[in-house]
């Protein structure tokens, strides 16, 4: 993308990636939707799932949010007007700037950052803040509980997604997205090239504790205590109704398709087939395809776990990070770096 | 959370806002929370409050405030004749509606001493159980949904509505069969019932091991119930729990063996389960069990179905003799009661019923003391109540 950008003008560019990053934000958001949210969990439970909007109930999605933009956008009377009004528009801030430093081809990239996961961690954050926005700026009680529990959560599981990162970061030695996938394309096992190095298979360990820390960052069951429908009555999002109700669910589940992205690209080779050149020009077409199948096979697993598990309670969550989760992401750090000097 | 300035100005919202801020300034002053669980709660089912005084996430006092679904039945039931009360006695516990039935029919056949033919017992016996298959398969899904898996509950609805479909073609009513008379039942059993019900009952059996598997086998769910909302059996005595409730604090309890009374429980093979922990978990556990005890039961009925007639020799208008009498019964939720008194006329001179909820839940301001409120929701949905059959 950067080789044709590079003869426009700086607007041209901008408004090119801004159209891009919406498409590349909605584009995998809907599609979980309707491959998980609404077909996977009805094969799961028995049923069917939307069949009347367009072919299969594809097009039930759009009947959705159709329904949700008709419907009177409510504030309550003691409601904190702004904070209350804002709090959506912070949450999905955080999903499309971690959209940018994804890298979809070798030449398909919005920001080729040297900080690329470093900048993407750092604004993964911001969505707790918006998420204490919507808790506390509801004036109920189920949304403040749900606000501070959301907030000790999302702080908690940080840390781990943050060591889970630096195993990577250390056999990849680069920050920089790009330099990640192009690190397992050329990457090899032990002295075993022959599919690259997908870190999933050196780095199992760190995936395992990244995929936990992102179920529990994107608040979905085993750790959606925070929403919690049948005992908060979904905490921070009671109160909101029609479109800003719409934009926490886009918000959700658009996170839920960065952060399996991000996934992919860290732990199995992002934009990259095994047996191509990375270098090719045919990775700038089919780099975003193939990132894409990632997305939908590891968001598979989030959603496979949401729909099967019971969830913990606030402090059973906290151990789990605190005394489980991040000693195995310690320990895994330590084990790479030796192992990384040594080899 | 205090409550705000009664439309005050700017000036008296700021001197407000600076006592605020000297007080938080001075020391960290903490003050507990009310928050109201219901009337209208997904954790409820139904129009149940819970008013929690809490401090922090903690529990403090917990007070079951019940009645916004009184329907009063009891009043109801002296200005309708014998036969029309079952209609309204359905409606108590929606979810084994049949159940609700037999002990009032039964305290009015023992009223007007007739008994019902050897074959209407049994049948009776058979949909008193496949009632309570329709009702418990229900809470093992639920109580999954309320710890927050919500896969589980469609396979209730599923393979519940294997045992409805059977309950609709014996009686002709899915969830009220208003199919009970005095002295006996309404029709015989359709052609290949048996069969079609033996199918039916395979199928809840599969569901209970999916349910083992899915649900009580999970990690998650027996941190999350295992030690959460323990009765000791004394406690659960005093309170008067019955069914499942108190058989999982190890009490060796089941009317249907301790005293049967029109029903044929006794000439059946079957055993009560119990469960020394009293937790949340042992509620679910001895819940399970008794499932598949039902199907075991229903089995050996059909197996076993005498011939005969299914109706009693009673008079066409149904005049019962004045006198008193109490029936209870082991019902899906626990034990129902009812105490007829009948002064000689069409209609009953007072109804008193005594529905198994009700007791369960009046437990709850000594059992939610000091628990978390995600706690609060597993305890309530353990301890498994229908609205209708604590407010009637």
């Amino acid at each position: 993308m950067t080789l044709i950008l590079a003869e426009l003008a700086w607007w041209q560019q901008t408004s090119i990636r801004v159209v891009v990053g919406l498409v590349a934000v909605l584009i995998p958001a809907g599609t979980l939707v309707y491959l998980h949210l609404f077909k996977l969990v009805s094969f799961m439970q028995s049923r069917l799932g939307p069949m009347e909007a367009g072919p299969y109930g594809s097009l039930q999605l759009l009947a959705e949010v159709g329904k949700f933009i008709q419907k009177e956008d409510i504030v309550p009377r003691r409601a904190d007007r702004f904070v209350f009004k804002a709090a959506p528009f912070v949450v999905l801030v955080s999903t499309f700037l971690l959209v940018v430093v994804l890298p979809g081809g070798p030449d398909a990239f919005f920001i080729d950052n040297d900080l690329g996961i470093y900048l993407a961690l750092a604004v993964s954050s911001v969505s707790v803040i918006g998420i204490l926005m919507a808790g506390w700026g509801s004036a109920s009680k189920y949304s403040l509980m749900g606000g501070l529990r959301a907030t000790g959560q999302l702080i908690a599981y940080e840390l781990p997604l943050i060591l889970a990162v630096v195993g990577v970061v250390i056999q990849a030695e680069t920050m920089n997205m790009q330099g990640i996938v192009l690190a397992q394309a050329d990457g090899e096992i032990f002295g075993w090239g022959g599919i690259g190095n997908p870190f999933v298979i050196t780095q199992f360990v760190g995936f395992a504790v990244f995929m936990i820390a992102m179920q529990a960052e994107l608040t979905q069951t085993p750790f959606d205590m925070p929403v919690a429908e049948s005992e908060l009555v979904t905490g921070y999002m009671t109160e909101y109704s029609g479109l800003r109700f719409l934009l926490f669910f886009i918000g959700e589940f658009a996170t839920a398709g960065v952060f399996s992205a991000i996934a992919a690209v860290l732990f199995l080779g992002g934009w990259y087939v095994p047996g191509l050149d990375p270098a090719d020009n045919l990775f700038n077409v089919l780099g975003p395809v193939v990132l894409m199948v990632k997305i939908v096979g590891l968001s598979f697993l989030i959603f496979w776990f949401r729909f099967t598990f019971p969830r913990f309670r606030e402090d059973q969550l906290q151990r789990l990070a605190w005394k489980f989760l991040i000693p195995i992401a310690l320990a895994n750090i330590v084990v790479t770096g030796v192992l990384k000097v040594l080899v | 959370m205090t409550a705000a300035p009664p439309a005050a100005g700017e000036q008296l919202r700021y001197i407000a806002g600076q006592a605020a801020d000297a007080r938080v300034n001075l020391e960290i002053e903490t003050e507990g929370m009310t928050l109201n669980i219901g009337p209208q709660h997904p954790a409820t089912h139904g129009t149940l409050r819970i008013v929690a005084k809490l401090d922090g996430e903690q529990v403090i006092a917990a007070e079951p405030v019940m009645g916004y679904m009184h329907r009063g039945y009891e009043k109801l039931a002296e200005v309708r004749t014998y036969p029309q009360v079952t209609t309204l006695i359905n409606r108590i516990d929606w979810l084994g509606s049949f159940a609700n039935e037999v002990p009032f029919i039964l305290a009015a056949e023992q009223l007007m001493e007739v008994e019902a033919p050897l074959r209407a017992q049994w049948i009776r016996t058979a949909l008193f159980e496949l009632s309570r298959i329709a009702n418990v398969t229900l809470f093992l899904g639920d109580m999954a949904v309320q710890v927050g898996a919500i896969t589980p509950v469609f396979f209730a609805f599923r393979d519940r509505e294997h045992v409805l479909n059977q309950i609709e073609a014996a009686t002709g009513g899915r969830f009220h069969p208003n199919f009970d008379r005095i002295g006996g039942l309404k029709d015989d059993l359709p052609a290949g019932w048996a069969a079609e019900t033996k199918q039916a009952l395979k199928k809840i059996r599969n569901f209970c091991d999916q349910i083992e598997e899915l649900v009580e086998g999970n990690e998650i769910f027996q941190a999350r119930t295992r030690g959460i909302g323990v009765i000791p059996a004394k406690v659960g005595l005093g309170y008067g729990l019955s069914g499942a409730n108190i058989r999982a604090s190890g009490v060796d309890w089941d009317l249907r063996r301790d005293a049967p009374c029109g029903l044929v429980h006794d000439q059946l093979d079957w055993r009560v389960w119990t469960h020394p922990d009293g937790d949340s978990f042992a509620r679910f556990w001895v819940r399970l069990q008794e499932t598949r005890e039902a199907t075991r039961m229903v089995d050996q009925l059909l197996d076993g179905l005498p011939p005969g007639p299914i109706m009693a020799k009673v008079p066409r208008i149904i005049k019962v003799p004045a006198g008193e009498a109490y029936v209870e019964t082991e019902n899906p939720l626990g034990i129902m009661g009812y105490y007829v008194v009948s002064k000689g006329d069409l209609a009953p001179f007072r109804v008193k019923i005594r529905s198994a909820s009700f007791s369960n839940v009046s437990i709850t301001p000594w059992l939610l003391k000091g628990v978390y409120v995600p706690d609060i929701i597993t305890i309530l949905g353990s301890l498994y109540f229908i609205l209708g059959d604590i407010d009637r």
